[in-house]
């Protein structure tokens, strides 16, 4: 059974067409990188998987659940309950912790626990830094920090949008490596990114060009 | 958020302040128009011309002690000045003092039984002044025609109708005509005013015997209008500042929520649904409100002090029922600001923080 599946999905935005006739599925525990160029569709695509957005045709089914037949209140509960979202720019709140930005999602989902935040940021190597803000934190630090938000519910599946973009390749590295941790305990994942190298980690590569689904095609792991 | 709280601080301020001046203005310049006289005289009942002292002081122990000024009885007869009448007033200086304040006496007030003020009239008339000794004549109700001679121990100048009377201690009048414990007319000075000085009246109508209550109309009508007309400019000037403060408050927050847009994207983006987004928003407005309430309760009340001091040289007591009342207001009128700011919160998409916005 897939966890997300794509059928004949399309975005039209008045005259423009973000997304043409897309299908594809992704299986538990599968590693996929969405790849193309800006304006290939690649963030309209994270906002339907994510969510944030309803295709304007085709259907989406995540964990079950038939996306498109939801209202927003349903989408927000989706994203709450079964999506880990990391984001380029990090998006962490300025005047919280690093610990109370993790426990934030956990306000939302369901109970504030400090004790099982603190478990998350040790996860990502940042359990020294749970009560520095994140201005105090390097980029590296503030991409870990969101990944520990986004691990904190538990999701089914993790939505990643550039997570390297704004590194250096020290803390690229660091935060390829845990995502390859993610994968190996049976995490899905799906990286949005311009960058071969990025994408040369997933199993699988999903090529878009000028919102078609070009190629879907299995890489060559190059870290194990 | 500083200037929403800056704001909700000012309109508490004023509120409490313009609240305790608005509360004690009926006390404070009732004060001030008994200065200008009795509010209310009691006359006799029934035809007679004279009424009883002790029916008037049973009167005037129906009225609320902490409230009456002052309570002067006045009785009238007819002397003679070289063969032409004069009205002479017996009067207790001591109450006249406190009812009728506007009294400028040249001269002293009478301290004996045969000392006499003259109004300012006669003076001019008579070319008699204080010190000056003079001799009237007078006719009791029972006996012969006799003559006393009194010294003029002041001129007295009221504008009114005092200006033409000779005035003594009512002891000595008494004394002279007899039949003591009478008064033609007491006046009262009570500090009270509209509503609460009709009741007054009622009740001495109901429950006084051979006495008539009335009302001086013309300072009571225009301490009502005064009063009223000062109570319609608090309203007006408190009104306007809540309203200002209202309009501070909204466009502050509607500038904290377009500032957070990233943030408020942020949180819908990891579940955070409309209804908890609000109540967040809301829950910083009722923090102002509250915050703002208890530094107005500081600051409102200096603010009434300096107003009261101002205006009526005296200080102002801050009711607690006021303080109940701007806690309400603080929050209506911060809660009724944020609404339209709020509600725009839900308008912000989660999807914007992916796309960078």
């Amino acid at each position: 059974m897939n966890i997300l599946k794509l059928n004949d999905v399309s975005m039209v935005y008045g005259s423009v067409r973000a997304l043409q006739n897309v299908s594809f599925a992704v299986r538990p525990g599968e590693w996929v990188a969405i790849m193309g160029a800006s304006g290939s569709g690649k963030t309209t695509m994270m906002n339907i998987v994510g969510c944030m957005n309803k295709a304007t045709h085709g259907s989406v089914v995540l964990d079950g659940e038939n996306l498109s037949r939801l209202n927003a209140g349903d989408l927000t509960a989706i994203r709450r309950d079964k999506i880990g979202l990391i984001f380029q720019q990090f998006y962490l709140i300025s005047y919280l912790t690093a610990v109370e930005n993790v426990m934030i999602a956990q306000y939302y989902h369901s109970v504030v626990d400090e004790k099982e935040a603190m478990q998350a940021l040790e996860r990502v190597g940042l359990a020294p830094r749970a009560k520095h803000l994140p201005h105090q934190l390097s980029g590296g630090e503030q991409q870990r920090l969101c990944i520990a938000r986004a691990l904190i519910n538990y999701p089914r599946l993790i939505l990643a949008d550039e997570p390297t973009g704004n590194l250096d390749k020290a803390n690229q590295n660091t935060v390829m490596d845990i995502f390859h941790q993610l994968h190996r305990e049976g995490s899905t994942i799906i990286v949005v990114t311009h960058s071969p190298e990025v994408a040369a980690h997933a199993q699988r590569v999903l090529s878009l060009e000028f919102g078609r689904l070009v190629k879907d095609a299995p890489t060559q792991r190059l870290c194990a | 958020m500083l200037v929403a709280l800056l704001a909700v601080v000012i309109g508490a301020t004023v509120f409490l302040g313009m609240g305790a001046v608005y509360y004690d203005i009926p006390r404070q310049m009732g004060r001030e128009f008994r200065s200008y006289g009795a509010n209310l005289v009691l006359v006799s009942s029934g035809g007679n011309s004279v009424l009883s002292l002790d029916d008037a002081k049973r009167a005037i122990a129906l009225l609320p002690a902490d409230k009456l000024v002052g309570a002067s009885p006045f009785r009238f007869e007819t002397m003679y000045y070289n063969r032409q009448g004069v009205t002479v007033v017996g009067a207790d200086f001591t109450a006249v003092k406190k009812t009728s304040p506007y009294w400028q006496i040249q001269g002293e007030w009478p301290q004996k039984d045969d000392e006499i003020l003259i109004g300012t009239d006669i003076a001019e008339h008579t070319r008699l002044y204080a010190g000056s000794f003079v001799t009237l004549d007078i006719v009791p109700p029972k006996g012969r025609k006799i003559s006393k001679e009194l010294r003029i121990s002041g001129v007295v100048r009221t504008g009114g109708a005092e200006d033409g009377f000779v005035i003594m201690p009512m002891s000595g009048l008494e004394g002279i005509m007899g039949v003591p414990g009478t008064a033609n007319v007491v006046e009262i000075s009570i500090a009270a005013s509209g509503e609460e000085l009709s009741r007054f009246i009622e009740v001495l109508q109901a429950e006084s015997q051979g006495i008539t209550p009335r009302l001086v109309k013309r300072i009571a009508a225009s301490e009502t209008t005064v009063l009223s007309r000062l109570q319609v400019l608090v309203y007006l000037v408190t009104g306007i500042v809540l309203f200002l403060t209202m309009i501070c408050v909204g466009t502050t927050m509607m500038t904290v929520v377009m500032e957070r847009r990233g943030e408020i994207g942020l949180k819908k983006a990891i579940g955070a649904g409309n209804k908890v987004i609000i109540a967040e928003f809301m829950g910083e407005s009722t923090i102002l409100a509250f915050a703002g309430w208890l530094l107005g309760i500081i600051s409102g009340y200096f603010f009434a002090q300096i107003v009261s001091m101002s205006v009526f040289s005296r200080g102002v007591e801050m009711p607690f029922v006021l303080v109940l009342l701007a806690l309400v207001a603080s929050f209506v009128v911060t809660l009724l600001a944020s609404l339209i700011p709020v509600s725009m919160s839900t308008d912000v998409e989660p999807a914007l923080v992916l796309r960078g916005e």
